[in-house]
């Protein structure tokens, strides 16, 4: 580089992005599954996709990489063999120890986790946490179920009694009851991320007792939405977009769209900015209103009035008349954990320890 | 002969799977050559890439041994995932109560409590084939998905770091409470314990009396009750020693690697070790050499996938053909040499004649 580029690329990094080098910005992605799961990982593999309209960008992944060593011999490999510069580790374990570990040793290269929380004391500088709040989109999904139930009878097949998951049945079912009070959710947990037998075991078992929409949160739903087509009643996505599975009794289903966040953080990077001197933001999240994520198509049974329920719904969402934690609610167990008069928008951390189940829940939050 | 026989075989084996593996990677669009190249890159081709397979070869050194020590014995050993899981948290709990501890006690009570965890774990399956007659292949699989489910409860339960929200754990440990790293490389000490666990199994099996008695026992139960051996204890004991290894293993994993028990533990480390004990004959120096042969093939999953765009089953794979390729393997021991004798007998008559 000469004197003149030097000076050039300090006095104006943002009118010239790409004059301190011409090599492509390499962009490694590690994810937890397979990319084709139908699920979480092929949502952020799907994210990385959108990369291609980026001619300066070289976008590298590794798929099924386990939250073990392998995950910072990964993250290595792609910066020693590869020279990425920049990091996405997607799955929620790969944060500590391995994304932390790795990015202490290597200062110069940028990660960004999805999930989790920033650290001042514990964290490099160079990690940066990106996120969605999905639950305005569960809560529409929900409300479709609630249109479309018959027996007023919904079900969920969940991994884990995490917040996270907890979030998402409870937006789910305030959605339908928006629309239905009397509809009920039930739910039933499997206990880990991938159990494709016990999700379909599970979601058959729902429709055994009369429940005509199927949900879920694993890793995919794929199975349940699946379950739900053979047995002859609705099914609702989550992750990816599910509709393949059910041609007939697919309704919508919530979500991700990464690549809005993938696409934003090469740009910035191009940019000349970074997450270690703050001019990429430290913590990335966002709604349905920044698309982090989105409502999977419709299928065919959805009617006219449903679709116009909810883009109407979705409308007042995003214009922000319609919040969906608004007092009073009450949990399963008769408490009150919103007060009337009160309301918590999706993004208040209160929401992020969620421990307990909304009214019209039939299921236990904790052992 | 025999010698010449127990390195021929294996290797032909380990070349006839990769030759197979060449053909699948073929049908995967990619060139086999620069697959066998990357493979050898990744794993073995630099500092850097020893590194990363030693690393993936630490928990498989103890995991082997879970299933080699009690093979002498005559009996096949599955429950290493089990007791691997067992025995972190076993090693997790001692270390959370002893954290006030210097920490040279706190890692040594871990790992006592992580090799009494999984050495309980293998003899109780072991005692059950031996006493009972409950296949110790049937009982170990059923108790792997016991630790597993008991692992999921204790941490989403009674141990768990409440802070912990969307990835439950239990509390960490400090960090000079954890196993070092050897200065300057990203390979933890846990390795040593391995290396020293194969070795210390070697002499036992191959140069002690009581080695003696267990190879009696595994070769032929009613000679051994003849000479007078303590079958029962004999194997139960061969079961505790392999199950303390792959609970050590977990402790490693615990303590210098993730620093807090959580499912991660259930990595896949103890079905690997199986296939490291069937791949090295049982023998602990063959665990010692087959666990970096494999960690290497580990290293190098990533490789494939980035360089060659192959899917990430692709090392999954692999190692299935290899596994398959042994055990074949193992029914042509034994051919060469009757052809042999035969040859010489002629031979000799020929001679004589």
């Amino acid at each position: 580089m000469t004197r003149r580029e030097l000076l050039a690329g300090l006095a104006a990094p943002a009118l010239l992005p790409a004059a301190s080098t011409n090599q492509p910005l390499t962009v490694g992605f590690i994810y937890n599954g397979p990319k084709n799961d139908l699920g979480y990982n092929q949502s952020h593999a799907e994210g990385k996709a959108t990369l291609r309209r980026f001619p300066w960008v070289k976008a590298i992944d590794e798929a099924s990489v386990p939250e073990t060593v392998a995950a910072e011999e990964s993250m290595r490999d792609m910066i020693f063999q590869d020279n990425a510069s920049v990091i996405f580790a997607t799955s929620f374990g790969h944060l500590d120890p391995f994304t932390i570990d790795v990015a202490r040793e290597n200062p110069s290269v940028q990660f960004f986790h999805c999930g989790g929380l920033y650290d001042e004391a514990k964290h490099p500088k160079n990690i940066g946490i990106y996120f969605g709040f999905i639950d305005e989109v569960e809560f529409l999904s929900g409300m479709l179920a609630g249109l479309s139930t018959r027996t007023g009878k919904l079900g969920f097949v969940a991994a884990k009694p995490i917040p996270q998951v907890l979030r998402n049945i409870n937006s789910f079912t305030l959605g339908a009851r928006s629309v239905n009070p009397r509809a009920t959710t039930k739910v039933v947990f499997t206990g880990d991320w991938v159990l494709p037998v016990r999700e379909a075991e599970a979601s058959s078992s729902l429709v055994d007792q009369g429940i005509d929409v199927l949900t879920g949160h694993t890793g995919s739903p794929r199975v349940i939405v699946q379950t739900a087509e053979r047995r002859g009643v609705f099914g609702c996505g989550y992750q990816f977009d599910q509709s393949s599975m059910a041609p007939h009794g697919f309704l919508t289903g919530a979500q991700w769209a990464w690549g809005t966040v993938y696409v934003r953080i090469a740009e910035m990077v191009r940019a000349g900015k970074s997450v270690t001197n703050g001019t990429i933001p430290r913590r990335l999240t966002g709604t349905l209103k920044d698309e982090f994520c989105k409502l999977s198509p419709y299928g065919p049974s959805v009617t006219e009035q449903s679709r116009s329920r909810i883009a109407a719904a979705k409308a007042s969402i995003l214009n922000g008349s319609l919040e969906i934690y608004r007092g009073p609610i009450r949990d399963n167990e008769g408490h009150t954990v919103v007060p009337a008069g009160r309301t918590l928008g999706i993004t208040d951390v209160a929401l992020d320890k969620m421990d307990w189940l909304v009214e019209g829940v039939d299921g236990r939050a904790h052992g | 002969m025999k010698r010449a026989e127990s390195i021929l075989i294996p290797f032909g084996a380990i070349a006839a799977g990769m030759i197979v593996f060449g053909i699948f990677c073929a049908l995967a669009g990619a060139n086999p050559l620069l697959v066998y190249a990357s493979l050898w890159k990744a794993g073995f081709g630099s500092w850097y890439s020893w590194q990363n397979t030693l690393v993936r070869a630490s928990p498989l050194l103890l995991c082997g041994l879970c299933t080699s020590l009690p093979a002498r014995a005559g009996i096949i050993v599955i429950g290493n995932e089990g007791a691997l899981v067992v025995g972190g948290l076993g090693a997790i709990s001692a270390g959370l109560a002893t954290l006030s501890m210097p920490p040279w006690f706190c890692l040594v009570t871990m790992g006592i409590a992580a090799m009494l965890c999984g050495g309980l774990w293998i003899a109780f399956s072991v005692a059950l084939q031996h006493y009972r007659g409950v296949s110790a292949v049937i009982s170990g699989l059923l108790l792997n998905y016991l630790a597993i489910a008991f692992m999921n409860q204790l941490i989403e339960g009674p141990l768990r770091d409440p802070s912990s929200l969307n990835n439950p754990a239990t509390y960490p440990l400090t960090p000079d409470h954890r196993l070092a790293y050897f200065s300057g490389t990203h390979v933890h000490h846990g390795i040593l314990f391995g290396v020293i666990a194969c070795l210390i199994a070697w002499i036992l099996v191959d140069r002690t009396t009581f080695g003696f008695s267990l190879k009696i026992s595994g070769g032929n139960v009613r000679t051994a009750q003849l000479v007078g051996l303590p079958v029962g204890k004999l194997v139960v004991i061969a079961g505790f020693l392999g199950g303390a290894c792959a609970g050590l293993a977990g402790m490693i994993e615990v303590a210098a690697v993730h620093g807090r028990g959580n499912e991660s533990l259930n990595a896949g480390y103890g079905y690997v070790g199986i296939l490291v004990a069937f791949l090295s004959r049982q023998s602990p120096l063959g665990v010692l050499v087959v666990s970096v042969m494999v960690g290497g093939l580990l290293a190098s999953g990533g490789m494939l996938q980035r360089a060659h765009d192959l899917p990430d089953a692709t090392i999954t794979v692999l190692q299935g053909i290899l596994f398959l390729f042994i055990l074949l393997s193992d029914t042509v021991y034994g051919r060469f040499r009757t052809r042999a004798h035969i040859n010489s007998g002629v031979k000799a008559n020929a001679v004589a004649v």
